[in-house]
């Protein structure tokens, strides 16, 4: 359960092959982990240090520095209300007051049920549709307390699609054909200067290109 | 034709007269899309830099002056410049981690243009010969995530990107990677810490260009996604005709998200240096006004970090240097405006609040100052403050940033400028951002300060729903 299943222990290995080094990929994999439960588990965090070479402290050690990831069981639906400066201005902290009374729980918190965690969280870039939150990072925007009383009866009766369970980022992954990659080493193994650089300077050295001309075929 | 009003597909987005360099693809709904984006010339850039010389792409940026759009508005032709020659691999890495206060136009750019972003990251890598690129896109921005996904997935496939671009020599890839959720990794060292999978802390400078010991301590390259997302327009039409647009000093265009109290809130692509504050605020294409029956009572011109501005400087034109002259910065293009039923505390306050919270501890100044200025902060707002606190405000501020803090003139008071930046005892400026809020408003409003300390809060400020100011004040108890 927490380790990778083998189907994400793959998506696990394709991530890791697009970074020079593997632990580069520590943030992408502890994102694949809470995907896959919802949280990161000691189990998933050993996992990712036997897949990027590093060790379980220091994979815990970089995700306690990042608020996304979550260390102990959170609701099913994470609800982000803005209050910063901009949706302050417009009604933030009241429409966190709304969710604390309307869910029962203060910022923080989860429901009984395990439905819903709300946080009071920092600018989320929708600053001029203030007030706005998001549920699972998928934005709700100019947000009353009836649309916030709706958005929850919706969760509720699943009636939002586009809200996937917490984790989930991007539904839809990067993916590079074997055929079309240009090559991804170490930089140890990349250090000749690349071709066309080289190939341009020799024509530079023939030709005296000057630098501020351009598009000397176009004339 | 602009139709002068909001996208709805593009939320916040006004579709305005005025040159589009970076919002060209904006109105139509399906933007995203490889399909709309070659109809529309997407990728024409990139060729056009292809077929020149790597240097002559590098001298176009130069003479362009492109300034660089994430905050400290250095130029992006002088940045590249700095690479060591020789000792490669090159990487380049794109800012995408979006998270200053008040700021919406990264996030529009990767959700609505992902492949003029793609495009633009590819010129840059083509004139640098850099080895590979990463889009560092912030963990909270799942939908911008998914559509740099999908378009690079459609680009490699088209032969834009990886191996042979476009049948040529040229090659390099571009991994989409992304954060998970803090500020600090906006600043570029930082953000090169936390690509190595580490804790996004700032590294020590100098050097203070990752240009010269950047990523896996290789020469590195670090834009913001609007400054990369302008060069497929400059290497379509060149860098004479970007300068016709802006002024001399700050060319080009610029995405500005104004909130707070106007009545159109709103993204708004305007020209550097000649759009003034009053037109943005005021003006019928822009914000029309503050919202009925107000007035102006102060604004933030550049992001949270930014020291802040009052009515006097809304004559100023949204330029760099002019800006920073009167005491502030134009930073991310963020402006917040406040009217007159703002509690200057509470507002100012909210912002220290969020530099506390973000602090990456690194620092001793700031990792115990901005919590002591907050921890006072509140307790002034809650009408619990003490007669010394602003004097003990201002020093654990001088502590953070010595000497005199970047402030706007005040006429009434017969203050000049201080001109930015501050001056910082920490490697990076989010210690020196949360005492911008601060001194602005102890300088500009001291007398509400005081009304609280002394319980004499007669001034009308806006008053929060009782219920929400409880539920608040018991969760700061709680946490405290």
């Amino acid at each position: 359960m927490s380790r990778f299943s083998d189907a994400n222990a793959a998506i696990a290995a394709d991530i890791i092959s697009r970074y020079p080094r593997p632990k580069s990929a520590l943030i992408p994999l502890l994102h694949l982990a809470q995907e896959q439960n919802g949280w990161i588990t000691d189990e998933a965090m050993r996992h990712i240090a036997e897949l990027t070479d590093t060790t379980p402290a220091e994979v815990k050690g970089t995700g306690t520095f990042y608020e996304m990831f979550k260390f102990h069981p959170v609701g099913k639906y994470v609800v982000n209300v803005c209050t910063n400066l901009s949706c302050q201005l417009l009604g933030g902290e009241e429409l966190l007051a709304h969710a604390e009374k309307t869910l029962g729980v203060k910022a923080g918190g989860t429901t009984a049920d395990d439905m819903f965690t709300i946080e009071d969280v920092e600018c989320i870039a929708a600053c001029t549709e203030a007030p706005c939150l998001s549920v699972n990072y998928r934005y709700r925007l100019r947000v009353t307390e009836s649309d916030f009383d709706a958005l929850i009866d919706d969760i509720r009766h699943g009636r939002t699609d586009d809200i996937p369970e917490h984790g989930t980022l991007g539904a839809v992954r990067q993916t590079i054909p074997a055929d079309r990659l240009a090559g991804i080493v170490p930089p140890e193994q990349a250090t000749a200067e690349p071709v066309w650089l080289a190939r341009n300077r020799a024509d530079e050295a023939v030709g005296s290109v000057d630098g501020g001309d351009n598009k000397e075929g176009d004339a | 034709m602009p139709t002068h009003a909001y996208v709805p597909h593009a939320p916040g987005y006004v579709d305005n007269d005025g040159p589009k360099i970076v919002t060209s693809r904006f109105p139509h709904e399906d933007s995203f899309t490889l399909e709309r984006a070659e109809a529309t010339g997407a990728y024409d850039g990139l060729r056009s830099a292809m077929d020149r010389t790597p240097a002559a792409v590098h001298q176009e940026v130069r003479d362009a002056t492109v300034l660089g759009r994430g905050g400290a508005g250095f130029p992006a032709g002088v940045k590249w410049g700095f690479m060591p020659p020789g000792k490669f691999p090159y990487y380049l890495v794109v800012n995408g981690d979006e998270s200053e206060p008040g700021t919406y136009k990264d996030r529009l750019l990767m959700e609505r243009d992902p492949h003029q972003l793609i495009e633009g990251c590819l010129i840059a890598c083509y004139a640098l010969g850099l080895a590979q690129c990463f889009l560092y896109v912030r963990g909270e921005m799942a939908l911008a995530q998914e559509r740099i996904a999908i378009a690079l997935n459609e680009a490699y496939a088209k032969g834009y990107v990886g191996k042979n671009i476009l049948g040529t020599e040229f090659s390099v890839d571009i991994t989409l990677t992304w954060g998970a959720g803090a500020y600090i990794v906006g600043e570029e060292t930082a953000l090169i810490e936390s690509l190595e999978g580490n804790r996004g802390m700032p590294r020590l400078k100098p050097p203070y260009f990752p240009a010269a010991i950047g990523l896996y301590g290789q020469p590195t390259i670090v834009n913001n996604v609007e400054t990369l997302a302008n060069l497929p327009w400059l290497m379509n039409n060149g860098a004479d005709l970007y300068k016709t647009y802006g002024s001399e000093a700050s060319p080009g265009t610029r995405l500005i998200a104004v909130s707070g109290h106007v009545n159109r809130p709103g993204v708004y692509e305007i020209e550097q240096g000649v759009t003034t504050f009053r037109d943005l605020f005021y003006g019928d294409n822009f914000c029309r006004g503050i919202r009925e029956g107000h007035e102006l009572k102060m604004f933030v011109p550049g992001g949270g970090s930014a020291p802040w501005f009052f009515p006097e400087q809304v004559d100023l034109p949204l330029e760099a240097r002019a800006v920073g002259a009167a005491g502030s910065m134009l930073g991310s293009g963020a402006i917040i405006v406040m009217d007159e039923t703002t509690d200057a505390v509470k507002a100012a306050l909210r912002l220290v609040r969020f530099y506390a919270r973000e602090s990456c501890g690194k620092c001793t100044p700031c990792r115990e100052g901005t919590t002591w200025l907050e921890r006072v902060m509140q307790r002034v707002a809650d009408g619990e403050g003490r007669p010394s606190d602003i004097d003990m405000l201002l020093d654990i501020g001088d502590n953070i940033s010595p000497g005199p803090y970047p402030n706007a003139a005040d006429p009434n008071q017969d203050l000049e400028a201080i001109p930015f930046p501050p001056k910082q005892t920490t490697i990076c400026p989010l210690g020196p951002s949360a005492v911008a809020p601060i001194t602005s408003t102890i300088r500009r409003f001291r007398h509400e300060y005081e009304a609280k300390i002394t319980k004499r809060d007669t001034i009308a400020v806006s008053a929060a729903p009782v219920m929400a100011q409880t539920i608040r004040s018991e969760t700061m108890e709680r946490e405290a």
